[in-house]
């Protein structure tokens, strides 16, 4: 770190200021650092989620199988769910805002730099929370008053890895009254609502943090519409979460009020309403399907001009299309909800609220498409990804609007077809937007470029092992096979193509294996990248790769959208851009500039706080699935006093240990007897 | 990167405000909207199912006592003017009045949630209903819970304040900040509680 010069401390421990190994990563405050765990937090959960959705397919891949018990099954799809969109996009998405956000506006680090490394480590800590349920927790027979039996639980019909069965198993969408306290006794569903209760938490003090960063932390001349597209679309995911996060934090509270402390707000026994579960779990969660593709919307709109050589067509429309989705995308929940006996007016008014919800999809679809139109596009590894991105999404969007067709929708709720149009949008959307992202922004992070040719193996093993795990189950679907469900018969003639989509399911697992080894063997072999190795547009290829870690040497003034590729470029009389014959030189001198900053820069310093504060709260979940125990008290009074002291110590510190800024240090004194 | 550190005068990451408004008072702003909708769902919840009929256990809106209830919520509306009294007295530099009202302020916020607990005393000792009484009930004692909650964080923040004044005689620039910081929240707390006053109290009724 910087400025280390001895400084009367200000707080009663010793900051921390190790820049190697492990203390520091325990304790930065640095946005790269903690947007680069984030991103492999994220991807160990992708391997996990990948290897649960196999054990599905194995179970799958014949009729009648008996590789998974029923309870395993449901166990594994709800963690597979679960797993896919609150520990692997979620955080996969951070991971870019974390670390591209600051590089992006010309900022040094985000607004507050601790309770961003807050949020990585509630995060983190609801993760291992969540997961945590493989050991500690239970799922035990139902105990219904009515006597109805709910969940399978364990010893729920033939098969093996019955011991996954105690973890949860009310789906990802957790519908009550299945996952109450009277069909899924046991701890596994407190696990799951207090997990998301904590990864939520992350989630939205992480959007906090990011709107004022954007909004404050601007470099000089970077006007909101002069912002890279993957900027903006952080902020309106910011806003998306900021509005939709307090809703599934109420209605998890009652989740857990219900199943802790004898609420009846799901419990139709007791007068509680069902429904009620289902509006607030999609008024948050319809939003969250555009909180999972915008992040990769935004990471496409960087890389598809790069390599067309052309500047975003329509950038203020993309812009405006991602808010108009995101603002459109509070009014189309109960789409989730047309089998669930709302009125027909509410399934008229939602339907047609979600069909409008094409209209800026599809003005961000032909914007893509009409940036790479006439331009000279490179297939490279990102490039490929992008354009899977775009074809991928787009059936993916166009299987999406026949559920906007209400009878239509009466046919498909929970049938495969769903799966595939889910699948579509999230895996061919989302994951294959992210995978250009990684390929696009590596040299950023190790100044190295990933190998090509393992990155072309790796994208169409992905597309052609995608293609066929989730092309079949749209006619799966429609010839009716049930999702959720653990077996088919063999006579519903299903097997054939359920043997296609297992083996989908590991072309895709061999082009993630393939990824893993690139990213490994690039890092040691990898070309060097030098600054500019794609002939970038945005001003994160300002400065020298690996980032260095104040980012800019000189904070940046910005004059123009795409602002290097003004740099680098001209135009000439019809219009065509040329390169600047200084172009090279330019770049030798950013390259020279960024590594030798002309004066000091300080940076946040470290600190322990926002650590021990997640781990404090990590007990005090614990303790309240225990809480009737003695050790489970325990454990939330030792959570409570272990967070304070976190609250005071944060308090007492200073963001920066105090230095030369002229005019400082007065303004910290007292202004005692005024 | 300790290659650049150095003793002599920076520059400095966060120099200006884009907006122009001090990141803290943004990030505050920006999450009390948040605050918003999580309230939002709550009184939600507790309207779906006030006047739900048919079942068991006694309904909140049977039992509300409009008279003290009136009286703490006057309670909690004078701490924001307290509060404000103690914003104006630092803008004004006289720490013994900001030291003064904020005092008063966390005094009357206290005062509020000391009624809150006689509150949930009386309806669960005098007229049984607990969490578990119905819906309702369970949606009553869930949204004013958390309403007290925020209000008991309210005051733990107003005394820290006034604990930091009392010890090192006022209050710096920066901690004026953290005033208005206290402030702004408690404001909101205020505000939500007259949407639940009017909603929840005022507007509710048994069923039929």
């Amino acid at each position: 770190m910087t400025a280390t010069a001895e400084r009367p401390r200000t707080t009663i421990f010793k900051r921390p200021s190790s820049t190697t190994g492990w203390w520091s990563w325990l304790t930065t405050v640095d946005h790269k650092k903690i947007g680069i765990m984030y991103g492999y937090a994220a991807f160990f959960f992708f391997i996990i989620g990948g290897l649960e959705a196999l054990m599905l397919r194995i179970q799958l891949a014949s009729a009648n199988a008996e590789f998974l018990t029923a309870g395993a099954y449901n166990a594994m799809f709800t963690m597979h769910a679960t797993t896919m969109v609150f520990l692997f996009i979620m955080p996969a998405s951070a991971a870019f805002m974390n670390y591209l956000i600051p590089l992006m506006i010309g900022a040094r680090d985000v607004a507050f730099p601790r309770l961003n490394a807050l949020s990585w480590w509630i995060f983190f800590f609801g993760g291992i929370f969540l997961y945590s349920t493989f050991i500690f927790g239970t799922s035990v027979p139902p105990i219904g008053p009515d006597g109805i039996a709910g969940n399978l639980a364990a010893g729920g019909g033939p098969g093996s890895f019955n011991w996954l069965a105690d973890s949860p198993d009310g789906g990802w969408f957790g519908y009550q009254p299945n996952a109450g306290p009277f069909y899924s006794p046991g701890t596994a569903m407190d696990y799951w609502a207090l997990g998301l209760q904590l990864i939520g938490l992350a989630s939205l003090v992480s959007a906090v943090n990011f709107i004022v960063t954007v909004f404050n932390m601007r470099a000089k001349g970077m006007r909101l519409l002069r912002m890279p597209v993957f900027v903006w679309m952080g902020t309106v995911v910011a806003f998306l979460l900021l509005f939709s996060i307090p809703i599934i934090a109420v209605a998890l509270f009652m989740v857990t009020f219900d199943r802790q402390f004898g609420t009846l707000f799901f419990a139709p026994v007791g007068g509680g309403d069902p429904i009620l579960w289902q509006h607030l779990f999609w008024l948050f969660g319809h939003p969250e399907v555009y909180i999972l593709i915008l992040p990769a919307m935004g990471i496409v709109s960087e890389v598809l001009p790069v390599f067309s050589k052309k500047p975003l067509f329509g950038y203020s429309a993309v812009v405006f299309a991602g808010a108009a989705i995101a603002f459109l995308g509070f009014g189309v929940w109960a789409h989730h909800m047309f089998s669930s006996g709302i009125t027909p007016v509410a399934q008229a008014a939602f339907g047609l609220a979600t069909m409008t919800i094409a209209i800026p999809t599809g003005i961000k679809i032909f914007n893509w498409l009409g940036t790479m139109w006439g331009g000279r596009i490179r297939m490279t590894t990102p490039m490929l990804f992008a354009v899977g991105f775009i074809a991928m999404f787009t059936i993916g969007g166009l299987s999406g609007v026949t559920h906007a067709v209400v009878p239509s929708d009466w046919q498909q709720t929970d049938t495969y077809y769903i799966v595939a149009h889910l699948h579509y949008v999230l895996f061919g959307g989302s994951v294959f937007g992210l995978f250009a992202g990684l390929y696009y922004w590596y040299p950023k992070l190790t100044g190295k470029i990933m190998n090509e040719r393992l990155g072309k193996i790796n994208f169409w093993l992905m597309f052609i092992g995608f293609n066929t795990t989730f092309a079949p189950m749209h006619w799966l679907g429609l010839q009716g096979m049930v999702r959720r469900t653990w077996k088919y018969a063999p006579e519903t003639g299903l097997e054939p193509w359920n043997v296609v989509v297992t083996i989908g399911a590991f072309i895709i697992a061999t082009g993630v294996a393939v990824f893993m080894y690139n990213w490994y063997h690039s890092r040691r072999h990898g070309e060097d990248s030098g600054l500019d190795p794609w002939d970038a547009r945005t001003i994160e290829w300002t400065i020298p790769n690996p980032t260095p870690e104040y980012n800019f040497a000189v904070s940046p003034v910005v004059s123009k959208l795409d602002h290097f590729w003004h740099l680098k470029y001209d135009q000439d009389d019809e219009g065509r851009a040329v390169r600047k014959e200084d172009a090279d030189q330019i770049i030798a001198e950013l390259q020279h500039v960024g590594l030798n900053p002309p004066e000091p820069i300080h940076l946040p310093t470290p600190s322990y706080f926002p650590l021990i504060m997640a781990a404090g709260l990590l007990l005090m979940f614990y303790g309240i699935i225990y809480h009737t125990t003695a050790w489970g008290k325990a454990l939330i009074a030792i959570g409570a006093v272990v967070s304070l002291a976190a609250v005071i110590g944060w308090a007492i510190e200073p963001v920066e240990e105090p230095h030369d800024k002229p005019g400082e240090e007065r303004s910290e004194k007292v202004q005692a007897g005024v | 990167m300790s290659d650049v550190a150095h003793d002599t005068p920076v520059s400095h990451h966060d120099e200006h405000e884009s907006t122009g408004i001090d990141n803290r008072k943004l990030g505050m702003w920006v999450f009390l909207s948040s605050e918003f909708m999580f309230f939002g769902a709550l009184i939600a919840t507790y309207l779906l199912y006030s006047n739900r009929g048919g079942f068991e256990g006694t309904y909140p809106s049977e039992i509300y006592d409009i008279p003290f209830t009136s009286v703490s919520s006057f309670v909690l509306l004078m701490s924001s003017l307290t509060r404000v009294l103690a914003h104006n007295a630092l803008s004004k530099g006289d720490q013994n009045g900001t030291r003064t009202w904020l005092f008063a302020t966390a005094a009357l916020g206290a005062v509020f949630l000391g009624g809150q607990v006689f509150e949930f005393t009386e309806f669960v000792t005098k007229y049984d209903m607990t969490l578990s009484s119905n819906p309702a009930a369970s949606a009553f004692y869930l949204l004013t819970g958390f309403h007290g909650t925020h209000v008991a964080i309210g005051v733990i923040m107003l005394l820290s304040l006034w604990g930091i004044s009392r010890r090192r005689g006022g209050l710096s620039e920066k901690q004026g900040m953290s005033l208005e910081l206290v402030g702004l929240y408690w404001h909101f707390v205020d505000i939500i509680w007259i949407v639940i006053f009017t909603v929840v109290y005022l507007l509710s009724v048994p069923p039929a």
